[in-house]
């Protein structure tokens, strides 16, 4: 189910002003990938480059190649639909769909793949919810709204319904930055547990959580405020964390900058 | 509501002592009182006068004032009843309804949603406008365009759709049903689509990435997150239109053949409002005649009233639901 993602000679636009440049990287398949940096190095707008939602906001571009496996997500003739629904994503602040039911939220993905019958709904929904380790609170209120729940668990709710429609790979763009300690333990606890299945990348400014749920860890810098974002470096975790091969990133992790 | 919580959190309100506080509220607050007393003080002068005023009309009146249908108040013995009149208020508003609904929707997905940044920004402009154009301009338009334009159209639809009762018809004609739909529809068109669009542009930004995330096109996005979000908003805007259609007087008035009887068929020679009978009949009209339109206006009132709480519990009953 999961797959490999490629990336090379990536630049990422909004309008003339270029966000990120030249990045390259190799995320590998069942691990968790962290991406690290100061807030506008781009690490967020590089994560949305990998799923084509950079291009929904009006006059953003990319330019280079990601591959996922064989297939390249930009080449010509490739509907940004299709990659989305092959690579989900988890957004910083919950979003669940204020007028639906909890039940209804799992589903909405699937109902965009074509009619399916109830119980082959129910049993995706069930088993989304237990994998996003959130069947068990809310079993008995499937039929009502989403925006009722916790914040902890509106976001287990989002993944829930990002992995109902199987997809390869699942980014998370910073999803803890909303919500408090324990609820940000479950959702990395849900981490561990997911990357089994699926391919993670996720965007964090917490470095002790980059350290904590991922195997590598990309490190994003700026030049100077305006200049484009770069991929400093990208090693295993543990590496990064105690050995940087770069003094930039041993001065970021250590907090003497960002 | 952010916008409110900031100035409430930033603004120097709160930094003051209580006491104070509670001491430059008192009169503001016996001000707002004051305000909302006299308002209903008026409503109720307002209703007292007309129902006072309609009273000796209706017991003069020797038909049923429901189901007579003719309007004779100025013959002796005056003879006059409600019930042609309130159907065509309500047929004429509710097929200007049904007609302008779905285009203004269109166009506030349009502007929202699919046209270019520049495009959308002159669309909302004219639309704007549109909604400040005065009804007599479009009950013009009607009469000197539309009445003879509709009597083609009307013929082919009676010939080959004749079957649906809406259809049929012994005379087709352009001063009908129809025709005064479309001039209501056309003008509660731009106020549909002006509050639509203001709707559609509140609905959180995050929902409609959440959609997009999800593999989903652009209209299943619309469908998904959009509509559903902005459906209250879309129904008050759809009253509002329906408030301003039955209530229209002078378009409707031009084209209204003034008849008295209930038809169905909307091609046909008949039809006529309470609003359009009012402005056509009250210069001429005697004691009790004035009695009958002021009736006639009461009732009116109650339809709107109706029809603006059943759209009230829709709106309360789906936002309910969610919460």
């Amino acid at each position: 189910m999961a797959k490999q993602i490629q990336v090379s000679g990536l630049d990422a636009y909004y309008g003339s002003n270029k966000a990120i440049e030249d990045i390259s990287m190799t995320i590998e398949p069942r691990s968790v990938t962290a991406f690290i940096g100061p807030s506008g190095c781009g690490k967020s707008t590089f994560l949305r480059t990998l799923n084509r939602m950079h291009e929904v906001i009006p006059g953003a571009r990319v330019e280079g190649k990601v591959m996922l496996d064989a297939d390249d997500l930009y080449a010509p003739g490739v509907d940004p639909v299709s990659v989305r629904r092959t690579i989900g994503m988890v957004f910083q602040r919950p979003n669940p769909f204020p007028t639906m039911s909890i039940y209804e939220n799992v589903a909405a993905g699937l109902r965009l793949n074509g009619r399916i019958s109830k119980a082959r709904a129910d049993e995706i929904v069930e088993r989304s919810l237990k994998g996003a380790n959130l069947w068990n609170e809310v079993k008995d209120r499937l039929n009502k709204p989403g925006a009722g729940l916790s914040g902890g668990q509106q976001q287990r709710l989002c993944i829930a319904r990002a992995i109902a429609v199987q997809p390869q790979v699942l980014l998370m763009d910073e999803p803890c930055s909303a919500l408090d300690p324990i609820s940000t333990l479950a959702i990395e606890d849900l981490i561990a547990e997911l990357k089994d299945e699926f391919t993670i990348v996720i965007v964090t400014h917490n470095m002790q959580q980059a350290a904590r749920v991922s195997d590598r860890t990309a490190f994003f810098n700026l030049a100077a405020q305006g200049q484009p974002g770069k991929l400093v470096e990208m090693d295993e975790t543990t590496n990064m964390f105690t050995n940087p091969s770069e003094k930039a990133t041993e001065d970021y992790i250590t907090g003497r900058f960002g | 509501m952010t916008a409110t919580l900031k100035t409430r959190q930033g603004g120097p309100a709160t930094s003051r002592p209580a006491v104070r506080r509670s001491r430059a509220d008192k009169p503001f607050r016996h001000l707002t009182a004051a305000a909302g007393v006299v308002l209903l003080a008026i409503m109720a002068a307002i209703a007292v006068f007309l129902i006072a005023e309609a009273i000796p009309a209706l017991y003069a009146n020797e038909g049923s004032f429901l189901t007579e249908l003719i309007w004779t108040p100025n013959n002796s013995p005056p003879a006059f009843g409600i019930g042609a009149l309130a159907f065509g208020t309500l047929m004429s508003s509710f097929l200007a309804l049904i007609m302008a609904v779905p285009v203004a929707v269109g166009v506030a997905l349009f502007i929202t949603h699919y046209a270019p940044r520049k495009l959308a920004g002159a669309l909302g402009y004219i639309v704007d406008l549109l909604a400040a154009v005065p009804s007599v301009v479009y009950g013009l338009w009607g009469v000197i365009f539309l009445v003879p334009f509709m009597q083609g159209p009307s013929e082919f639809l009676n010939e080959y759709l004749g079957f649906i009762p809406l259809f049929s018809a012994d005379q087709v004609v352009g001063r009908s049903m129809l025709t005064a739909s479309i001039v209501l529809a056309i003008m509660i068109l731009p106020i549909i689509a002006a509050i639509s669009r203001e709707v559609f542009l509140q609905v959180p930004r995050m929902n409609e990435e959440a959609a997009l995330a999800l593999g989903a096109t652009r209209w299943e996005m619309i469908r998904m997150a959009v509509l559903p979000f902005g459906r209250p908003g879309v129904v008050s805007a759809s009253m509002l239109g329906l408030g301003r259609a039955m209530g229209e007087t002078i378009a409707v008035a031009l084209i209204f053949p003034a008849t008295f009887d209930i038809t169905f068929g909307v091609l046909g020679p008949s039809g006529n409002s309470i609003a359009a009978n009012i402005a056509l009949g009250f210069a001429e009209a005697g004691e009790v005649g004035r009695g009958a339109l002021i009736a006639s206006g009461l009732v009116l009132f109650i339809i709107t009233l109706l029809v603006n709480m059943a759209a009230r519990m829709i709106v309360v009953g789906r936002s309910g639901a969610r919460k």
